[in-house]
């Protein structure tokens, strides 16, 4: 594909504004640029080419299959874009006054109400715009809550398990915590006397996925939580997860004290091609006083994580998501992503190997390591021949305590027969790994590109297009 | 009940079956009985589609829309083309994660080459990154970037965004290093008191051009006694501006950052948004978040990649100086697109008028007896005015269908964009004139 710069032609362009109406004001010299950026002169015809070509070239969950573990790759349904879209949001100045506003305050109010009573908090603040940024606003609370004790000194560690996203630890870092990482057990939960070995009197915080990431639910969730509690720390629950468990059981009744939940995950609002998310921080009653505020329009010198109220469009598609399900459709979302990640895993089973070979919640890791001794074909080879069948490859090499992982998330949102169809590919794969692993290797055939070369990427690094060259 | 479940009861059973299990409960054993939610959870019934359009369309309508408005701080009402509203609604890019396997996301990837490469030219910088959440992360994550074991001090100018400092001391705050404000004077960046502040364990100094009052700093005199004292130069850059204005490349900053919402995104109650962040070559591993490369494939063919991802928490994890993954990747793509639709031309029209308009409704403000301009200083499309009774001055504008400026304790800081007309200016201040009278 030509970049949208390669097509330009010096002269052409868009008509968009009327002239001036006013007297035309301009920059003194010594403030204006040396010389116009170079951007694209296009006619409009050629720009909606250019990108529908683009957008050809692009693997939607409303395109096909998109199995990526911890992304909960749900259907984005279209009313909840319809409503985000209506001028009655979309014009809607953040500093407008307050009684103008109340329509945006209803949609925070409802989407607030309803959002704790699925998580079993209190309060919460739309600020994050997204899962990390949940997590440090989350681990911020945790540590205002130790300064406001007086106990911020030496409450300097955050606890996260081996088996956590990456963002865990680097989260705890950005919050000045020092990360102690616990080892799993052997069927991926928390390994209960390696998290006694850490507990102390430094210990600030826990932050736990759970189900956790290798998609089982931590029976010993209480017992955790109590024992961090206990030893005068706070729970933190990372949300990403939460599809699997919502209208069953509540991060709140487990214990935690603060939650994010990807609103991009969980309630259906669309990913964008890597955001915007949002990324909602509840909390219970004593850490309340901490979430954050706007300091233009609330005037407090509080936490503040971005500027104004957060992604208010993005909760609008949530709000619009879960009034649709309603009580009933919550659970029924739960219960149906369970079982379509249970079926896909025992149509699977008998070829790849689950890392953990039980019930799931709504994902499973496949362990291939025993699979490339005896084929010499990876993860990596796997999921880019899966890309020649239409079918977006599961989360690669994660979690870091499986080797050889791939993790596999269906969601509730495909049929029993998209199932069977991809469990087939999967069991035929298996076997061409046997047959064929050079071919596997050097998948995917029939793609937009062939493998790309990451590493000259890295060492020679291009990042942007120039006129040169 | 509404549902996008599409198995069937009949179907349900079949795959509950097919696992060896017999009722959905069975799947959740590991749940603690004592935890489990009896009675379900206490929310309204699902409803149809009609009834949710109803429902929203009905919360909708309980807001105001505004015909003119006059207020910016931090959000700008500018003319949306028709097609970069359209483009970013296709369902393809909508529904798409962030682009892990480029062999099927070359489009997404492709996208953020550009508006990188857009918001390089932009900003006269050499590099940019896939975006991060607004502009106030952006600073805030700029002057991560900044800091080593030695200079641990962030400077941030007293004329910036509120919003903007707030975030910025939060995330300082995190990280346990110090922030401390640079006071103003006459509506700007004071020079002399930055010059005394810049002690050799300042790290990096943030100024916003156009500043909050929407006055011009002397970026260049502060880039100076920045690099003086050895620390690193972070701008805070309206990208509108940046159509006309002397680009922060050329005032000599280091990293370039900003809100880009002006470019193609609509007002939104405070968002999604857009956080920009460009630097120098130098700065080029210490960017945070997302970035684009460009390489070729296994036969030689040209493909991008997410690159330079040894960076990233997912390699580092608690060494990563940012936890940052998901971004604005769509707010990113839509100012890509507005960038091509309006092109250089187009956004320097945009600047001007822009600029133009706020000139003229200073001017016939002013004429107005007691209001007068609060700060000297050159102004880009934002000004504050001394104003008696600015309380009831936004009260009738309000009952006009017009949002007039913001009320900063008495002063008022307005806004005009391209959008407004000669005839809106006009009203408005026909309403201000009577309201004065």
């Amino acid at each position: 594909m030509e970049l949208i710069f390669e097509k330009s032609v010096s002269g052409r362009g868009c008509s968009i504004l009327p002239a001036c109406d006013v007297e035309t004001a301009s920059l003194p010299a010594n403030l204006s640029r040396e010389e116009p950026p170079v951007l694209p002169e296009m006619a409009e015809v050629d720009i909606s080419r250019h990108y529908t070509e683009l957008c050809g070239n692009v693997h939607g969950v409303n395109s096909g299959f998109y199995p990526l573990g911890s992304c909960t790759m749900k259907y984005n349904p279209r009313i909840d874009e319809e409503m985000a879209a209506l001028p009655g949001f979309t014009c809607i100045h953040p500093l407008a006054p307050t009684d103008s506003v109340k329509g945006c305050k209803a949609v925070f109010d409802t989407a607030k109400k309803y959002l704790l009573e699925i998580f079993g908090m209190d309060d919460c603040t739309f600020q994050p715009a997204a899962g990390a940024h949940g997590e440090f606003t989350g681990v911020m609370l945790i540590k205002k809550y130790h300064e406001s004790r007086g106990d911020a000194d030496r409450r300097t560690k955050i606890i996260v398990p081996d088996s956590a996203h990456g963002t865990n630890p680097a989260t705890a870092s950005m919050c000045g915590y020092t990360v102690v990482n616990v080892p799993s057990a052997s069927d991926g939960c928390v390994d209960l006397e390696a998290l006694k070995e850490v507990l102390g009197e430094d210990t600030a915080g826990l932050m736990l996925t759970n189900p956790n990431t290798v998609g089982i639910f931590d029976k010993n969730i209480l017992e955790i939580t109590r024992r961090v509690h206990e030893a005068g720390g706070l729970c933190y629950y990372d949300g990403a997860n939460l599809n699997a468990i919502m209208g069953i059981v509540r991060p709140g009744d487990m214990g935690f004290d603060c939650i994010h939940s990807n609103l991009h995950k969980t309630f259906a609002t669309p990913h964008g091609g890597g955001g915007p998310g949002a990324g909602v921080v509840g909390c219970k009653d004593f850490l309340a006083k901490f979430l954050p505020k706007s300091a233009l329009m609330d005037g407090e010198d509080a936490l503040q994580v971005r500027s104004f109220s957060g992604n208010f469009l993005v909760v609008v598609k949530a709000l619009a998501y879960i009034m649709t399900l309603g009580k009933e459709g919550v659970t029924e979302a739960a219960q149906n992503a369970v079982l379509n990640a249970n079926y896909l895993m025992s149509r699977i089973k008998g070829t790849f190997k689950p890392a953990f070979d039980r019930i799931c919640m709504h994902e499973f890791v496949l362990d291939l390591s025993g699979y490339k001794e005896e084929t010499g074909v990876s993860a990596l080879d796997v999921a880019k021949t899966l890309i020649d069948y239409g079918m977006h490859p599961p989360t690669m090499y994660f979690p870091l305590i499986v080797h050889e992982a791939l993790m596999l998330e269906p969601t509730e949102t495909e049929s029993k027969e998209n199932l069977d169809k991809a469990a087939e590919v999967f069991r035929k794969l298996y076997k061409l790994g046997f047959d064929d692993p050079e071919y596997m290797k050097a998948a995917p055939h029939h793609a937009q590109i062939a493998r790309p070369d990451e590493v000259q990427a890295a060492r020679n690094p291009v990042l942007r297009w120039s006129k040169n060259d | 009940m509404g549902s996008y479940v599409p198995s069937t009861d009949k179907e349900r059973q079949q795959m509950l079956n097919a696992i060896g299990l017999d009722s959905f409960s069975e799947l959740y054993k590991d749940v603690p009985g004592e935890m489990y939610l009896k009675g379900g959870l206490n929310l309204p019934a699902g409803m149809s589609e009609l009834e949710v359009r109803r429902n929203i369309s009905a919360m909708a309508d309980k807001n105001t829309v505004f015909e003119t408005i006059l207020r910016g701080a931090g959000a700008y009402d500018h003319v949306i083309p028709s097609i970069v509203s359209y483009i970013p609604a296709k369902e393809e890019f909508l529904t798409a994660y962030t682009p892990y396997q480029a062999e099927m996301s070359q489009g997404i990837l492709q996208s953020i080459f550009e508006y990188q490469t857009m918001m390089c030219e932009l900003t006269g910088m050499d590099v940019s990154n896939a975006s991060v959440y607004d502009g106030a992360t952006a600073a805030a994550e700029a002057a991560a970037m900044c800091r080593d074991r030695k200079r641990t001090v962030t400077l941030i100018s007293g004329a910036s965004h509120p919003d903007t400092i707030q975030t910025v001391k939060t995330y300082c705050y995190g990280k346990n290093s110090e922030l401390k404000v640079v006071p103003v004077k006459d509506g700007k960046t004071d020079i002399d008191a930055l010059k005394k502040m810049l002690t050799d364990d300042v790290a990096g100094v943030y100024i916003q051009q156009p500043n909050f009052f929407g006055i011009f700093e002397n970026a260049d005199e502060i880039g100076e006694a920045v690099h003086t004292a050895g620390a690193a130069y972070i701008m805070g850059c309206n990208p509108i501006a940046l159509g006309i204005m002397k680009t922060p490349r050329e005032s000599g900053a280091d990293i370039a950052v900003g809100e880009a919402q002006p470019l193609g995104m609509p007002l939104g109650f405070g968002g999604p948004y857009l956080g920009y962040m460009t630097s120098t070559d130098k700065y080029m591993r210490k960017l945070p978040g997302r970035i684009v490369g460009e390489t070729v494939d296994a036969n030689g063919k040209r493909a991008y990649v997410l690159s330079l991802q040894a960076r990233e928490q997912h390699i580092r994890r608690e060494k990563a100086s940012s936890n940052i993954c998901s971004n604005e990747a769509l707010c990113a793509f839509t100012a890509g697109l507005y960038l091509s639709v309006m092109g250089a031309k187009g956004l320097a029209d945009v600047a001007t008028q822009s600029m133009s308009k706020a000139h003229y409704l200073a001017s016939k403000l002013c004429e107005i007896p007691g209001v007068s301009l609060k700060y000297s200083g050159e102004f880009f499309h934002e000004f504050v005015t001394v104003i008696p009774k600015a309380g009831k001055v936004l009260s009738a504008l309000q009952s006009n269908g017009i949002l007039g400026g913001l009320n900063i304790d008495g002063d008022i800081l307005w806004c005009a964009t391209e959008k407004v007309s000669k005839a809106e200016l006009d009203k408005a201040v026909s309403v201000v004139k009577e309201v004065l009278a």
